[in-house]
């Protein structure tokens, strides 16, 4: 059996469903950023699908920038990740409610 | 002369003003000598202009302002003094003027006293609108100043549950008449596309007999309501709540005249109908023996001169029904003043006796209200109707009018009244004045009202005896504006037969009531007879509103109430808010600032709309039946 398109979408949707219950319902915000990452990655992987598929290297291209942007967004994450660890000692999501009204 | 009357009609209504400034304050006597004051400027102002027209000056005639001017409608407030609006203002101001001074001295004690001068004032501002307007919506503002202000007087002293009931009626009573004088009005404007009393009976001439017919009953209704004629006239019996300036003023002398002004004033419509007229004068023959019945009996001082009032209202529409409308306008301008003198007398009575109203429990007051009793004794003469008091020739005149009209039975009825006219009169002064001291079992001491008072009442005493003396004078003013019927009877023997017959009949009726209550002895045989039940509860007619109007009325409200409105309205009105309110409090927990739980509901929508999505792809593809539908909704 060949592999074709349609399963690498396949691949990817399943991992954006993972990733999506990732996000939906884990607490912990290092979970959360993995659970971003998977759903970054299944996007990266329908691009670069789509974009072989097609013959286009723009949809690579994207796939890099998007790559690049998912790496800087966790930089910056992971650094306010510790600051707000350092100060209340704990990472869960339910607790960050300080400007609740 | 136009400066004389904006003076005599913008005078009391300063005066109003004024006294309204201290309207929650004590007394203040500087509020009654002002109003006062302002309006003996007003009779003042208002003698000149009638002395004008006697002189044979022209007819004055303001336009002050426009007050609508829409299309073809177009009604300013003009106002004119002409011949019979001079009569009514100069009775008005003059029978006002008295019962101020008067009231100052009635009200002394009352801890409303500025209120009550700022109400009397506005009164007789509304009144004299009334009378001067030039055309019929002016009119109608006046109709409806002189209600209010009979509602607010009626009912001056609030706290008493009758007082404020008694208010109530009337205004509720002038309300379901004034729908009718409306409707009239209407009539006037859309049949002769004006309101101006000139252009408007103008151009009646012309017009079907059936619709003038309309008119003319149409304001008619408004005239009974005001004239407290049958079957509208239980408020003014009740209406003697009210202080006893105010019966004087409003209740006998001047706002329930205005029906009868109507009448006089639409005189151009009334003669093209004389079948309307006839009717008017039925009633008004009706009503004066009526009245007259029921004050043969009772035994509420202010409530036997209110029915006396009714009797000589329907005297005076009976006169007006006939044709006869400067005889009707002279009557009430008699009546006026022996009647307010009447009234003031009777205040002065209730004063003295600690606000007693039944005459059984005075008698014998003459020794000590010398004045008073001279004064209700010459007042109740006038009204009796004997030589040479002014009720002798407007009342005569009445009886003529009737007679020389070929209407025997009004007649017959008309002078069987005024037996019985003269029989309850007496018989009040008798009781009143004359006899044992009865109060002394009561432990009243009773005493003259002040100088003042009976100085400011002399005025009215004065003309209830001369007025008739100026018949003439009178008549040939009055005449350039209304029908100049004179009523001679022919032969000079019947002529004397009647006049002198009628004397006699009063004579007797007098005499009779002076002999009868000379001892005021109560008679219980007779109180326990069907006839004297029948009169005493006013044959039955306030408990027959009662039954069949009132407390039907009322179930109704109160169904409408507990299950129309209650049930039905308000439980929808109050569903639908309830709807959006719960389910606002039940969503109000998807927003609730967590992150996860917001997430959540994003991937909700999403889900839902891609699966919308689909569905519509699905559709689309599968189903060309579907394409209009879409097409029709904007999606394709």
């Amino acid at each position: 059996m060949e592999i074709g398109l349609n399963h690498y979408l396949v691949l990817s949707t399943i991992l954006f469903a993972i990733g999506l219950v990732g996000i939906m319902r884990r607490k912990n915000l290092l979970m959360l950023f993995f659970a971003t990452e998977i759903l970054l990655n299944s996007v990266n992987i329908s691009f670069a699908a789509i974009s072989h598929y097609y013959g286009d290297l723009t949809g690579q291209m994207f796939a890099f920038f998007v790559i690049a942007i998912a790496a800087s967004e966790v930089a910056v994450g992971l650094g306010l990740l510790i600051v707000w660890h350092k100060r209340h000692g704990n990472i869960d999501l339910d607790l960050m409610s300080t400007m609740k009204g | 002369m136009e400066f004389y009357l904006y003076l005599a009609l913008f005078a009391p209504l300063t005066g109003s003003l004024f006294a309204a400034l201290f309207g929650a304050k004590p007394k203040t006597l500087l509020t009654g000598i002002v109003t006062s004051s302002l309006l003996f400027v007003s009779f003042v102002s208002s003698s000149i202009l009638l002395g004008n027209l006697l002189m044979g000056g022209k007819v004055v005639h303001v336009e002050m302002m426009t007050w609508m001017a829409t299309g073809d409608l177009y009604i300013p407030f003009g106002f004119v003094v002409d011949q019979v609006s001079a009569i009514m203002m100069f009775t008005v101001t003059l029978v006002s003027t008295v019962v101020h001074v008067y009231a100052i001295g009635y009200m002394d004690h009352d801890k409303s006293f500025n209120r009550f001068f700022s109400y009397l004032s506005a009164f007789v501002f509304s009144m004299l609108i009334l009378v001067m307007s030039d055309n019929f919506a002016g009119l109608f503002i006046g109709w409806e100043g002189v209600g209010l202000c009979s509602w607010l007087l009626i009912g001056f002293w609030y706290h008493k549950e009758s007082a404020s009931w008694a208010a109530n009626e009337a205004f509720i009573m002038n309300r379901i008449a004034d729908l009718g004088m409306l409707v009239g009005i209407f009539l006037v404007y859309w049949n002769t596309g004006t309101l101006q009393y000139s252009e408007a009976f103008a151009n009646m001439k012309g017009l079907d007999n059936h619709i003038l017919t309309l008119m003319g009953s149409f304001l008619f209704i408004g005239a009974m309501g005001k004239s407290a004629q049958f079957p509208l006239h239980t408020w003014l019996a009740d209406a003697m709540e009210g202080p006893t300036p105010v019966s004087a003023l409003i209740h006998a002398a001047t706002m329930v005249t205005a029906g009868v002004y109507l009448v006089v004033r639409a005189n151009p419509l009334y003669d093209l109908i004389p079948h309307v007229g006839l009717m008017i004068a039925s009633v008004g023959a009706f009503v004066a023996i009526f009245a007259a019945s029921m004050a043969l009996v009772n035994r509420d001082m202010k409530r036997i001169i209110a029915y006396s009032t009714l009797s000589q209202l329907g005297y005076m529409f009976v006169a007006a029904g006939l044709g006869a409308y400067w005889v009707a306008l002279f009557h009430l301008m008699a009546h006026a003043f022996f009647k307010a003198l009447l009234f003031l007398g009777a205040g002065n009575v209730m004063h003295a006796m600690d606000s007693e109203l039944d005459p059984f429990k005075m008698g014998g007051l003459r020794k000590v209200m010398k004045g008073t009793f001279i004064m209700m004794t010459l007042a109740s003469v006038a009204l009796a109707g004997i030589f040479p008091l002014a009720g002798f020739f407007t009342k005569d005149m009445i009886l003529e009018a009737a007679f020389v009209e070929h209407h025997y039975i009004i007649y017959s009825v008309l002078l069987f009244t005024a037996g019985l006219t003269a029989f309850y009169s007496f018989r009040l002064v008798a009781l009143i004045f004359h006899g044992e001291e009865r109060y002394k079992l009561f432990g009243i001491h009773p005493h003259e009202a002040y100088k003042y008072m009976l100085v400011a009442m002399s005025p009215l005493l004065l003309l209830a005896i001369i007025a008739g003396w100026f018949k003439m004078t009178y008549f040939e003013m009055v005449t350039q504006l209304l029908p100049a019927t004179e009523y001679h009877i022919h032969s000079v023997a019947t002529y004397w037969i009647m006049t002198i017959g009628t004397q006699l009949f009063v004579i007797l009726a007098i005499v009779y009531a002076y002999k009868k209550y000379q001892v005021a002895k109560q008679d219980a045989e007779f109180e326990k007879r069907l006839c004297y039940k029948i009169l005493i509860n006013q044959y039955y007619i306030p408990y027959l509103y009662n039954k069949v109007l009132i407390e039907p009325y009322r179930a109704l409200s109160a169904f409408f109430w507990k299950s129309v409105d209650q049930k039905i309205v308000d439980a929808s009105v109050d569903g639908i808010a309830n709807i959006f309110y719960s389910t606002g409090e039940k969503t109000r927990t998807m927003q609730s600032g967590n992150l996860s739980t917001m997430l959540k509901w994003m991937v909700a929508g999403l889900v839902a709309l891609l699966s919308l999505a689909v569905v519509f792809a699905i559709a689309v593809r599968y189903s060309d039946g579907v394409n209009p539908l879409l097409s029709g909704l904007g999606v394709q």
